[in-house]
């Protein structure tokens, strides 16, 4: 069924366009919504598209990052200071989603997707959004947990605190299909280390869940100790806690409750 | 609903067309153009064979919005040959027994051109990840691999 289609140049105007329009939905690379399209969603009607050049901006200068919304996979592959980041965004599908996929429709992807949004869960990030009424900055953990009543906003841009040692930040997708698959789980953690002891640790889990989630129990587990054998093993026992993982061609939830510590565990200890 | 008008440049060609609000450039492409060469095949990104170059990159174009192409170029599997001659990928992969029922061949080819374009002599596990996107359920890849690795030395099969 056709549906009409409206194109910005100014993110206030797609935001307003999309708050007024139940049947709206943001355009960003298209792997979300022109799929939806494909497979008959008659919950869309109109499909809002804004070319404001900030969605499509990398700041990288100061102490924190900012990705507009707009950034694909391939853009951050492409930046060298995004390093860190590279293993989460090569993840991703393969090289022609990379080139299509964003980094703001990510916030979006449904498990078994939405890789790179673990990545962001675990370095804190902030998402800018654009509503009807004006704009917001929220904690990605709160975007994410109301993410279904999210659709009529439009996310701007994705900032998070520059990590002061690539090495604390670690990431881990766990595929049956490689190198490119779903998540049978995805695992992503931020271990900011004061002397030797973490302070502020963060692990966040994908497809243990409906959206990413934080590990708050395997969080506290690591806070205020020193990586060692002892503290991973609390923190691999703990993971499981409050998660709530589905069952999909891929795994089943059992599987997935099985399997997070022991991946943890390898995560936090830097086995391969 | 009013149909959009819409151009780019197709295979090196100007064409003009009128689409629908939605419709994808796949559909574009084959029943508006007439070129048949992108397939469907999932409609999700999930296979890879509607793969064309947009701008040289490689994009799915059962994903994309036919609107957003407008002014920009599209390359198909239609326009890598010379005239009558093969690209030297398609004859790579004719010599290397690189298709069989050839559902994924459109797909694969321009998933190996966007790569040989800015890597011309790619290794084995650069060509496994550039044709990662890409599902074949008959060769088991490695003939396509193969050829990949053959048109980029030349014609001659690599190790």
């Amino acid at each position: 069924m056709p549906v009409t289609v409206k194109t910005f140049t100014s993110t206030h105007d797609a935001a307003a366009a999309l708050s007024s329009d139940r049947g709206a939905r943001y355009l960003g690379g298209g792997t979300l919504v022109m799929r939806a399209l494909n497979e008959g969603d008659i919950s869309i009607s109109t499909i809002v598209r804004a070319s404001d050049q900030a969605m499509t901006r990398i700041d990288t200068s100061g102490s924190r990052i900012t990705l507009g919304a707009g950034i694909t996979f391939a853009r951050i592959l492409a930046e060298r200071e995004l390093g860190f980041l590279h293993a989460p965004a090569r993840s991703i599908g393969g090289p022609a989603v990379r080139n299509m996929g964003t980094v703001g429709g990510n916030l979006f992807a449904p498990v078994p997707y939405g890789d790179f949004t673990v990545a962001m869960l675990a370095l804190d990030a902030t998402v800018s959004v654009q509503g009807g009424l004006g704009g917001r900055e929220i904690p990605i953990d709160e975007f994410l947990q109301s993410r279904d009543r999210q659709t009529g906003a439009l996310v701007l841009a994705i900032s998070f605190a520059k990590p002061g040692n690539p090495d604390a930040f670690r990431y881990r997708k766990i595929a049956r299909i490689k190198p490119k698959g779903g998540a049978v789980i995805t695992l992503a953690a931020h271990l900011p280390v004061n002397g030797s002891r973490i302070g502020g640790a963060r692990i966040a889990l994908g497809s243990m869940a409906p959206t990413p989630i934080r590990a708050r129990a395997a969080e506290r587990a690591l806070e205020g100790r020193s990586l060692d054998a002892f503290t991973i093993n609390a923190a691999a026992a703990a993971v499981v806690e409050g998660t709530s993982p589905g069952d999909n061609a891929l795994a089943s939830a059992w599987y997935r409750r099985e399997i997070v510590g022991v991946h943890l565990r390898r995560l936090l200890s830097g086995q391969e | 609903m009013a149909k959009t008008p819409l151009q780019f440049s197709h295979n090196g060609r100007d064409v003009a067309i009128f689409v629908d609000g939605g419709t994808n450039l796949l559909v574009a492409l084959r029943e508006l153009i007439g070129d048949m060469t992108p397939k469907f095949g999932c409609g999700q990104g999930g296979c890879g064979t509607c793969s064309v170059l947009i701008d040289g990159e490689l994009h799915l174009s059962c994903l994309t919005l036919a609107e957003t192409v407008a002014g920009r170029s599209v390359e198909t599997l239609d326009g890598i040959k010379d005239g009558p001659n093969l690209h030297p990928l398609q004859r790579a992969f004719a010599d290397n027994f690189a298709a069989q029922c050839g559902y994924c061949t459109p797909g694969m080819l321009m998933a190996a051109k966007a790569l040989l374009d800015r890597n011309p002599q790619p290794s084995r596990a650069e060509v496994i990840e550039a044709i990662s996107g890409n599902v074949c359920r008959c060769t088991g890849y490695e003939p396509i691999i193969n050829a990949v690795l053959a048109a980029a030395s030349g014609g001659r099969a690599r190790a």
